[in-house]
């Protein structure tokens, strides 16, 4: 057969630059874990948010205005002059909470998986740069806006840089420009926003998959497929990620989308959380609101600040409970990875984890009662202890024998006989109709007692 | 050093913030579908808020081309005299002047609806009562000491506060009217409705747009996921 045109110039490609070679090394023959859930799928989510931001951040960068006069302004005339400007905007300030969601829930993965041990210290450290990068892009992208919240949460967060000793005055007006955050705030900050911090994410993230490419992706149970090949050394236990998880991967986008896009087109606000109320007043260096609170990403780490008594206390702190993640992987001494396998206390100390990182995020959007305060001192010291003490705890409990392949759980649509059980037990026909039931509330009450007695066991 | 501990001390919720909130918000209902109610709270709007506050992010054409008006009509019964079909709503008053007659210049309303909720600005515009102690000779329920008088006063009439004691402090119970106005109780809490509906408008014309628009996409991204779920099927089958 004569090659087509259109091939002629893909072989002229081919030819001169490694094309398939990147493309089987990455995907079609790059191969991962069958057992991939429900967690893995937010690693590519935040690919997916990623482009979100970029594309849209593009399209609203050629109608706003980075001027402390016009800026306000410019976001208006792009939600109501711009044509389709108010769904760019939505996108783009929905797509800034979204992105925190999926991050925090691969980072979440990362942790009961043990996706940060031997050998993927270097991808964990990547990826928290990556996390550090984006809290950087978020927080100078809120000041834009140019609202109430934009300027006095960049006011109070600038001047945390005062609290370092000798020489915070300085580095602090450094930062701003001005001795308050002004017009050469704004600029700054778009600059860095749109073009210096993007940047650098677009680099950390290149590195964070090219090292995991290196040593392969981790799964739920935590073990090596790669110590079992095949004749032509291709992990048993792994599958190409081409096609396989890039059509898995497409049904997660059309999940996560779905969801996308109920906020933006019913709930932009999220009722304050996403666009807070205070933003919609335009910036006044005059007045100070009667409540400031960051956007709620920021808020455990906020939280974390006001319950240190000592100002310069509280913003190391704050940095040291960011920091602190980047010494998971030398924290942790446990030989087995997955928490399938852990022994209960790391199970305990984890849960405590996370209703502390729940807890301070909410204290952190809420005044700084004296009683709040003290419960955000609790949970800051809970915080900690999760790290601190990881070297103790990881050494002493008894890991469960790992299995030597990988273990397949039941998928959800096995499980849809199970749930369909579940709804029957606890609802009760009604006389009506054959389809239409009410709960029944003793047997609701049976199943949560079972589901807590289920918990508790599985935290042995 | 010094300037932190302001800023902190800035975070702690300010003592008459706090004041306000034992009243009870009163329930707006807002149907931005119902363009008699948008109509005739803009032209209530221009009638008794445009003389001190703008709404300088709405332009005439853009309430002509929503609420379905011809453009002359919106001329002649909403806008002021003298107004251009495309100048936005913009208040004859000078800042400066105001901000000496009242002690603040009066905000752009453009977006309070975002920033208050339609609750709060139903009750507050509901809201004032007589008190001889301030300078205007009003305060308000949810907003006390708020520098702007009760400019509805001729509809509305004027209304009394009842204070009862609790823990030994005197708090504001209810309001009662003790000099009816031109409108009836019920005819005033739908006139200010009115109003409050096209604050809600105002605030975000595209929001019926956007939902209208929603259950469009919601469908085509359900399809797509309904495709999508059955490719990753036909993938999967031969992994074990």
């Amino acid at each position: 057969m004569k090659p087509t045109r259109l091939t002629q110039v893909g072989n002229w490609v081919i030819d001169r630059f490694p094309l398939t070679k990147l493309w089987n090394e990455h995907m079609a023959h790059y191969y991962a874990p069958k057992n991939f859930n429900f967690w893995y799928f937010f690693g590519s989510l935040a690919l997916l948010v990623l482009v979100n931001q970029l594309l849209t951040g593009i399209l609203l960068t050629m109608n706003y205005k980075p001027d402390a006069e016009l800026a306000f302004d410019s976001v208006e005339y792009i939600m109501r002059d711009v044509s389709w400007g108010w769904l760019v905007r939505y996108l783009h300030s929905t797509g800034a909470s979204a992105f925190f969601i999926v991050v925090y829930l691969h980072m979440f993965r990362g942790i009961i998986y043990g996706s940060f041990k031997q050998p993927r210290e270097l991808v964990w450290i990547f990826g928290m740069l990556i996390f550090l990068a984006l809290m950087a892009e978020a927080f100078m992208g809120y000041l834009l806006p140019w609202g109430q919240m934009s300027y006095w949460g960049a006011q109070v967060i600038i001047s945390l840089f005062s609290a370092i000793p000798v020489f915070g005055d300085e580095l602090s007006l450094w930062v701003r420009g001005d001795y308050v955050v002004s017009d050469a705030t704004l600029n700054r900050f778009f600059a860095f926003h749109v073009i210096a911090v993007p940047l650098v994410l677009i680099l950390l993230i290149f590195l964070h998959i090219v090292a995991l490419h290196e040593v392969g992706s981790n799964n739920p149970d935590g073990i090596e497929i790669k110590k079992n090949k095949d004749a032509q050394g291709i992990p048993v236990d792994g599958i190409p990620f081409h096609p396989y998880y890039t059509v898995k991967d497409i049904f997660g986008v059309g999940v996560f989308l779905f969801f996308f896009a109920v906020v933006v087109f019913y709930f932009p606000e999220m009722g304050g959380y996403f666009l807070e109320h205070a933003n919609f007043i335009p910036a006044d260096p005059l007045t100070t609101p009667e409540h400031i609170a960051p956007v709620w990403y920021f808020t455990p780490f906020y939280a974390i600040l006001r319950a240190v008594p000592d100002k310069f206390a509280g913003v190391i702190a704050m940095g040291g409970a960011i920091a602190i993640l980047f010494l998971l992987p030398w924290l942790d001494r446990s030989p087995v990875k997955s928490i399938r396998y852990r022994g209960g206390l790391f199970k305990k100390a984890l849960l405590l984890f996370v209703i502390s990182f729940l807890g301070l995020g909410y204290l952190g959007t809420q005044p700084a009662t004296p009683g709040a305060t003290m419960v955000a001192r609790v949970l800051t010291v809970i915080y900690f202890g999760f790290f601190l003490l990881m070297p103790l705890y990881t050494r002493w409990e008894k890991a469960k024998p790992q299995p030597e392949r990988l273990t397949m759980q039941p998928t959800l649509e096995e499980r849809v006989p199970e749930l369909i059980e579940l709804y029957e037990e606890a609802t009760v026909p009604t006389q009506g109709g054959t389809w239409q039931r009410k709960p029944d509330f003793s047997a609701i009450g049976c199943i949560l007692v079972r589901f807590l007695k289920k918990l508790k066991k599985s935290l042995d | 050093m010094k300037t932190l501990i302001l800023w902190l001390s800035l975070l702690l919720p300010s003592l008459a913030g706090a004041s306000a909130s034992g009243v009870d918000l009163k329930h707006a209902r807002i149907d931005l579908t119902d363009q008699q109610s948008l109509q005739r709270g803009a032209k209530n709007f221009v009638t008794y808020c445009l003389g001190c506050h703008s709404a300088k992010y709405i332009r005439y054409l853009k309430i002509s081309l929503d609420f379905e008006l011809p453009e002359e009509t919106v001329l002649k019964d909403i806008a002021p005299v003298g107004a251009g079909i495309y100048d936005p709503l913009l208040t004859a008053m000078n800042g400066h002047d105001s901000a000496k007659w009242f002690g603040i210049t009066p905000p752009d309303l453009s977006l309070i609806a975002r920033v208050r909720g339609a609750d709060w600005l139903f009750t507050y515009l509901t809201g004032f009562y007589d008190d001889p102690s301030k300078p205007l000779g009003t305060n308000n329920v949810v907003f006390p000491d708020v520098g702007m008088p009760n400019v509805l006063w001729q509809l509305q009439g004027e209304q009394e506060a009842v204070f009862k004691t609790v823990q030994g402090q005197k708090v504001l119970d209810h309001l009662v009217l003790h000099q009816p106005g031109q409108l009836a109780p019920h005819e005033f809490d739908g006139w200010v409705n009115d109003l409050v509906n096209f604050l809600v408008y105002a605030a975000e014309p595209v929001q019926l747009e956007r939902k209208s628009m929603g259950k469009y996409v919601l469908f085509f991204i359900l399809m797509f996921t309904l495709l999508a779920y059955l490719l990753k099927k036909e993938y999967w089958r031969d992994v074990h």
